[in-house]
């Protein structure tokens, strides 16, 4: 009920805030603020803070295997590597950096002065700086950071895992419950505020992935944080949900986990789907393909994705009839999306394309990510799985769906939607090589992984057999590689944000959308007064 | 300001209904993560996928063996984490013909110098036979206090299933032992009894 107050006076509060124009000074401006474009810029910076830190994470994972044999850090301390990377990446860097987008584009898009619930979106962004601080510092508690993978397994974290475990059962609640009102506040802004004459149909389509995506958010998100209650009752209070001597069952576990965790990697997807279903059509100066059909896909790939959650478990023993259901229905999830590829495809086919940087990275992302998506075919066979089954092949796998898919999505919004955030354009030379160099590197580093899954390297094992050597050399060169690249976008977006050409209101002359209609940067309040939509 | 008004005029009020229908449907799939553990007992209860046996079985008739079958059934056993007794079953294995009853023991010793109370969780491999194996007596039914030094024998008396499909010819149960505390009922919360009669 406190949450109802909360945001009952924050809508009142919308109308006080127009009377004043720009935004407060100090620190204060960014506490308290409830401007959906500095919510969304503090959205954009705290994930990329994150990305830097997660990123930290993985080049000590790739240091350690360069070479075979214990070389740098103790396996404790590698789990916890592997750990808190995966919780970061996708709690910390992913998530966050589309509400950041949403929250900036959003209303920009459909014509709205601000989000739905200004109050709750400062509040849903601050739990995040909080919530990880408390992740974080687990790495410096007595007994070190959880260390049993991003997925938690029980009873790997139940039974044996670290004293700091239960900070991290908080830590996913705080997150949970942010990602939770983000959702909320995505929804009631789309239902309520679009500008008059917007149909549902007429919507871009990255309002309709974020639209679907808060929809996945607030069906899952309750069973993860539901999931984690259940531990914590493990842990301290003596249950037994997940522990076979008081009869529950650890399985169980998995079930649940996954029924969260599979909608979860398309709310990490969809909404990169709908930046580039702007980008493309704008760099190929012709109307997206198949807009319908887009939106229906992501309708299918959303619901789909309920009904597959067992993949992920294919060897804990499910019978027969189950495992052709889960491998049929994973299959089936192959038509949405390659329907949304051949549209992809088909809108660049004849189109006048140039490629700045937003479309250099946007056309990987199609590419890569189909890549990512036939070795999740791959997996998804059901008897095949047992061989890939906890290998480097999965490593591959969800690397290539999420670093090109996902990140690649993210930096071809950033640079897309860049002269619009601060009136600058960007170093269009610096940006391509960003992305060349982002490009080669996350090939080298994931590319090999395949090889070295199918040849049998365990997954979250510090060491491994000297044939796997050269593949992991040449794997840990490109994540270095990929990993120092990520600088130079810091450095790029600094100096966007610090000067360079003045951008026009449209700087790309394929784009289409309200958002072009402001001037750039966009005034801190636009649409007081709503656009009329034909 | 005006045509602001005019546009914003209903929100709050569709705010609210929007705000409210989310949270009831954040609240209600919590529930559901919750709920999952009982649906997915009955599941298995109803499949037997998860190898848990089932309780005690009572024959409605009187069963003739199918003689021209045998099936053979392994037995393992273990000690959960802490458990310090010594267990294992008195054979390793014994062919069996479907519809026969048969009686097997498991040797169990408390070698410590404190009186200790143990706890059997049966488990059948194939998961897919687990419908089909019938114990009319198992020691996995009750606790198990055993004295400082003491050793027993413990019974369990099963009938393999004549349904048991065809392909299946082993079948493999072990049981883990898992430390209770000290005493049999005194130190028992109310969800430790219901599992020790579950468990079967």
């Amino acid at each position: 009920m406190a949450v109802t107050g909360v945001f009952m006076s924050a809508v009142a509060d919308t109308h006080a805030q127009d009377h004043h124009h720009g935004p407060a000074k100090g620190i204060s401006r960014w506490l308290l603020t409830t401007n959906h474009k500095d919510i969304g810029s503090m959205y954009l910076i705290f994930s990329f803070t994150m990305f830097l830190l997660g990123g930290a994470m993985a080049m000590v994972i790739r240091a350690e295997l360069f070479q075979p044999g214990l070389q740098i850090v103790q396996p404790e301390f590698f789990n916890q590597m592997t750990t808190m990377h995966g919780l970061i990446m996708v709690f910390g860097a992913v998530m966050p950096a589309f509400v950041g987008l949403a929250n900036w584009m959003l209303p920009l898009m459909i014509g709205a002065p601000d989000m739905a619930l200004p109050r709750m979106n400062n509040w849903s962004f601050w739990l995040l700086p909080c919530a990880f601080l408390i992740l974080v510092s687990t790495l410096f508690m007595e007994g070190g950071a959880p260390n049993f993978g991003w997925t938690f397994y029980a009873p790997l974290s139940t039974t044996y895992g670290p004293p700091s475990t239960t900070f991290f059962i908080f830590a996913v609640h705080i997150m949970g419950v942010s990602s939770i009102m983000g959702a909320i506040n995505v929804i009631a802004t789309i239902l309520n505020m679009r500008a008059p004459g917007m149909t549902l149909m007429k919507m871009p389509l990255f309002v309709w992935t974020w639209l679907i995506t808060a929809f996945l958010l607030i069906a899952v998100m309750p069973v993860l944080a539901g999931v984690v209650t259940m531990m914590l009752m493990d842990i301290n209070f003596g249950t037994s949900f997940f522990d076979a001597s008081g009869g529950g069952d650890p399985v169980l576990f998995q079930h649940i986990f996954w029924f969260f965790g599979h909608p979860e990697v398309y709310i990490m997807i969809l909404p990169a789907f709908g930046a580039v279903s702007h980008i493309i059509p704008a760099f190929s100066r012709k109307p997206l393909f198949g807009y319908a059909s887009m939106v229906y896909a992501v309708g299918a790939i959303a619901l789909l994705s309920f009904v597959v959650w067992a993949h992920h478990m294919f060897t804990v023993g499910i019978p027969i009839v189950g495992q052709l259901f889960f491998m049929y229905a994973t299959m089936l999830i192959a038509v949405p999306t390659g329907v949304k590829v051949f549209n992809w495809v088909a809108t660049m086919f004849r189109g006048s394309l140039t490629f700045e940087a937003p479309m250099l990275f946007s056309v990987a992302f199609v590419i890569l990510f189909t890549i990512g998506g036939f070795s999740g075919l791959m997996l998804a066979i059901a008897p095949a799985d047992f061989q890939y089954h906890d290998t480097y092949f999965v490593v591959a796998h969800f690397h290539y769906v999420l670093v090109p898919g996902a990140i690649f999505g993210i930096f071809a919004s950033a640079y897309f939607w860049l002269p619009k955030w601060t009136g600058h354009m960007y170093d269009e030379t610096l940006a391509k090589t960003h992305f060349w160099l982002s490009f080669v590197g996350m090939n080298l580093a994931f590319f090999p992984m395949h090889f070295l899954g199918l040849a049998g390297m365990p997954r979250r094992i510090p060491d491994y057999a000297l044939q796997f050597a050269d593949f992991n050399m040449v794997s840990s060169i490109g994540a270095f590689m990929f990993g120092a690249t990520q600088l130079l976008f810091l450095l790029i977006v600094v100096k966007c944000v610090k000067g360079g050409k003045e951008a026009p209101a449209k700087p790309w002359d394929g784009a289409e959308g309200l958002e072009w209609t402001v001037p750039s940067p966009a005034p801190y309040h636009t649409f007081a007064t709503p656009p009329e939509v034909k | 300001m005006a045509e602001q008004q005019a546009n914003n005029a209903g929100a709050p009020k569709g705010n609210a209904r929007v705000v409210g229908w989310c949270m009831a449907g954040v609240v209600g799939m919590f529930a559901f993560g919750f709920a999952m553990i009982p649906l997915y007992d009955v599941f298995c209860e109803i499949t037997g996928i998860n190898g848990k046996t089932g309780g005690r079985y009572e024959s409605t008739e009187v069963a003739e063996a199918d003689v021209t079958r045998t099936v053979k059934v392994q037995f393992l056993a273990s000690n959960g984490p802490g458990m310090t007794w010594k267990f294992r079953p008195v054979v390793r294995s014994v062919d069996v013909h479907p519809g026969e009853q048969t009686t097997v023991n498991f040797y169990a010793e408390n070698p410590t110098s404190e009186p200790m109370v143990g706890q059997a969780v049966p488990s059948l491999a194939p998961s897919e036979g687990t419908l089909y194996f019938h114990k009319t007596e198992c020691f996995c039914f009750n606790q198990q206090p055993l004295e400082a030094g003491e050793s027993t024998e413990m019974p369990l008396i099963f009938i393999v299933d004549k349904d048991l499909p065809a392909h299946i010819t082993k079948l493999t149960l072990s049981y883990t032992l898992y430390d209770q505390g000290k005493q049999v009922s005194a130190t028992q919360n109310s969800r430790k009894e219901t599992t020790t009669n579950d468990n079967g």
